[in-house]
């Protein structure tokens, strides 16, 4: 018998929970470092973009004294370690400051604003590996012939046209003749203030407050900017699925397989899919994220109240707090789900578990 | 006897960028429940062979034969559904390396428990029970432990175990073996080879034991036929291998080492371009 590289029997479970504890703590390492540099780059963004912060809030008539004294309250004389000690502090407690544009706490409207971007990608997403994977599979396993080419195309215009064109022409086409779509923004005003915004996610406060005739309205002003982002999505997606499955169906275990008798649908779905799936997850989790820093060209054509519009609106009004504010949330999310990609990375694949 | 596989004249042509090739030209063989070896170099078209007859052949090649005939089913108008069918249920094949041909993230009971219940209606229990069988039956001390690992957390030899287990859950007549051994250690080997060996002996099933290394064959199996540049180009019980008449047999069992013999200088092979027409 050949020894079974396995450890097994007494002081298995002493060391796992070890090993699970040791993985635990260098997660958390890894996150704090990785937070605190985000931090650490932000603020020196903050620092040296020659945007006067006082001259923002005041405007350039007013009087020294008063510069002074605001300068001095906004904490811009301390010596810059302190200033990124207070920044920290901040940042660290959901404090980014007041926003010079809105007048609210910056969380405060990212509050309001991030959920409709959540939705959006969120959509987008679903909508891009629903279709995306699929056709990825397809394009894998008739390789080289016209519905290759066509998935080819597909992706490659999804890629390479710019997304607001796209999306231009398609508010042409349904909302202008077809009259399908709704007017661009997230909700009519006649529907506006008819539910309560809970959660900020108004699909699903509508949802659960029962106000269908709303939820059509949503839907229907979601549908366009839902499907382009999709569509966008789709386009990387399939390709990566392609790229992968062709990698898995070359490999022997699908031989085997064959050799077993299984029947082609159950080798692609079951076998090679299940493979791919693992670095798919990941591909798929960054195309989230990517949807999820805002795409502001689609919803500033699509009037989109969301984060990309809210930060791009901040950046030209030189509203410094929500800018950081903002890209600190941005961060944080991309932090959060290149965890969540890991550890369902690990799920996925039995060889990255620690045993 | 009617033999279990009957094959005449099969060719395997891949196309090429100047022309077609020829992997496989004319392969003739009988297969009764017996051991019968093929031996060859890399691309003299052994493995090509065995893939054909599984019908696993890549998609852009070709094969075409006189005769391929396997129990009375005739191979080469069987359909794509057919052929499936028989694969696993009648015929299987064993690959050279369990670190590649299992697959990674499926466990192994699941793998072994995935054949019975492509060709047979049974209840989850009892595939259950009939795989932990199998894996006792290719000597796994521990079925219930190794059914629930997944591939990389067994060594090679109790991979190609599980492998074996896999590809006779289902009791095929029919077994080809390409290569079993190969990426496996000397000692391990043999475990294997044993295991094998007595599977299919009480089982009575046909072995196509595919491998380059004339030694193996020559103890392991009853006849061995050598292949050159995809012809068969001798055929001979093991213990006639002395008596090899082809002069490409004599090269190779010239070169192999004998203990108490010096072996310095190795002989080359003196390929003669005659061998391949």
């Amino acid at each position: 018998m050949s020894p079974i590289p396995t450890q097994a029997g007494s002081g298995r479970t002493s060391a796992r929970t070890r090993s699970l504890f040791l993985a635990a703590l260098r997660f958390l390492v890894i996150v704090a470092t990785t937070y605190l540099g985000l931090l650490a780059v932000t603020f020196f963004i903050g620092r040296v973009i020659p945007i006067d912060p006082v001259l923002a809030v005041l405007g350039d008539r007013a009087p020294q004294r008063v510069v002074d004294r605001v300068r001095e309250e906004m904490g811009l004389n301390l010596p810059l370690y302190q200033q990124f000690f207070i920044y920290v502090k901040g940042a660290l407690q959901g404090n980014f400051g007041t926003s010079v544009l809105t007048t609210n706490q910056v969380m405060d409207d990212i509050r309001r604003v991030f959920p409709a971007t959540i939705e959006l990608a969120t959509l987008g997403t679903i909508i891009g590996a629903l279709f995306g994977i699929p056709l990825g599979v397809l394009a894998a396993v008739k390789r080289g012939s016209l519905a290759d080419q066509i998935v080819r195309i597909i992706g490659l215009i999804g890629y390479s046209v710019p997304i607001f064109w796209l999306a231009l022409l398609s508010l042409v086409l349904f909302y202008a003749k077809l009259q399908w779509a709704a007017f661009p923004g997230r909700v009519d005003v006649v529907y506006e203030y008819s539910f309560t915004p809970v959660t900020g996610f108004y699909l699903i406060d509508a949802t659960m407050q029962g106000k269908w005739d709303v939820l059509w309205d949503l839907i229907r002003h979601i549908a366009l900017p839902a499907a382009l982002l999709g569509y966008f999505s789709l386009a990387y997606i399939s390709r990566m699925t392609r790229s992968f499955m062709l990698n898995e169906l070359s490999q022997e275990y699908i031989v085997a397989a064959r050799a077993k008798g299984l029947s082609e649908t159950r080798i692609i779905w079951g076998h090679a899919l299940r493979n791919a799936a693992v670095p798919l997850v990941t591909v798929i989790a960054l195309s989230y994220a990517g949807l999820l820093e805002g795409s502001v060209l689609t919803e500033t054509v699509f009037a989109w109240p969301g984060l990309g519009l809210y930060i791009t609106n901040s950046l030209q009004n030189a509203d410094m707090n929500a800018v950081l504010g903002g890209t600190i949330i941005i961060g944080s999310v991309f932090i959060a789900i290149n965890l969540l990609s890991d550890l369902l990375y690990r799920t996925l694949d039995p060889r990255t578990r620690t045993r | 006897m009617k033999p279990l596989l009957d094959i005449e004249d099969l060719r395997v042509t891949f196309p090429g960028r100047s022309g077609s090739i020829q992997a496989v030209r004319g392969v003739s063989l009988k297969l009764g429940r017996e051991r019968l070896g093929i031996v060859g170099e890399s691309g003299s078209g052994k493995s090509q062979t065995g893939r054909a007859i599984m019908g696993l052949t890549p998609p852009q090649a070709t094969v075409t034969a006189k005769k391929m005939m396997f129990n009375d089913i005739d191979l080469l108008t069987a359909s794509a559904r057919q052929r499936r069918s028989l694969r696993g249920r009648q015929m299987a094949m064993i690959l050279q390396d369990p670190k590649y041909s299992l697959n990674p993230v499926m466990t192994i009971g699941r793998q072994i428990i995935e054949t019975l219940q492509t060709h047979e209606s049974v209840s989850r229990a009892e595939a259950r029970d009939r795989a932990l069988a199998m894996l006792e039956a290719v000597q796994i001390r521990e079925p219930k432990r190794v059914f629930d690992l997944h591939p990389h957390e067994v060594s090679g030899g109790m991979g190609q175990r599980a492998m074996i287990a896999m590809m006779l859950v289902a009791g095929p007549e029919l077994l080809i073996a390409d290569e079993p051994t190969s990426a496996l250690d000397v000692t391990v080997q043999l475990e294997v080879l044993g295991i094998l060996d007595r599977l299919v002996a009480d089982r009575g099933m046909g072995l196509l034991f595919i491998s380059h290394d004339l030694r193996l064959v020559s103890t392991f199996c009853d006849r061995v036929i050598v292949m050159y540049a995809g012809r068969i180009v001798e055929e001979l019980a093991s213990a006639d291998l002395a008596n090899a008449q082809h002069p490409y047999t004599q090269g190779l069992l010239n070169s192999l080492p004998r203990i108490g013999h010096d072996r310095h200088p190795l002989p080359v092979l003196d390929r003669k371009p005659e061998w391949a027409l």
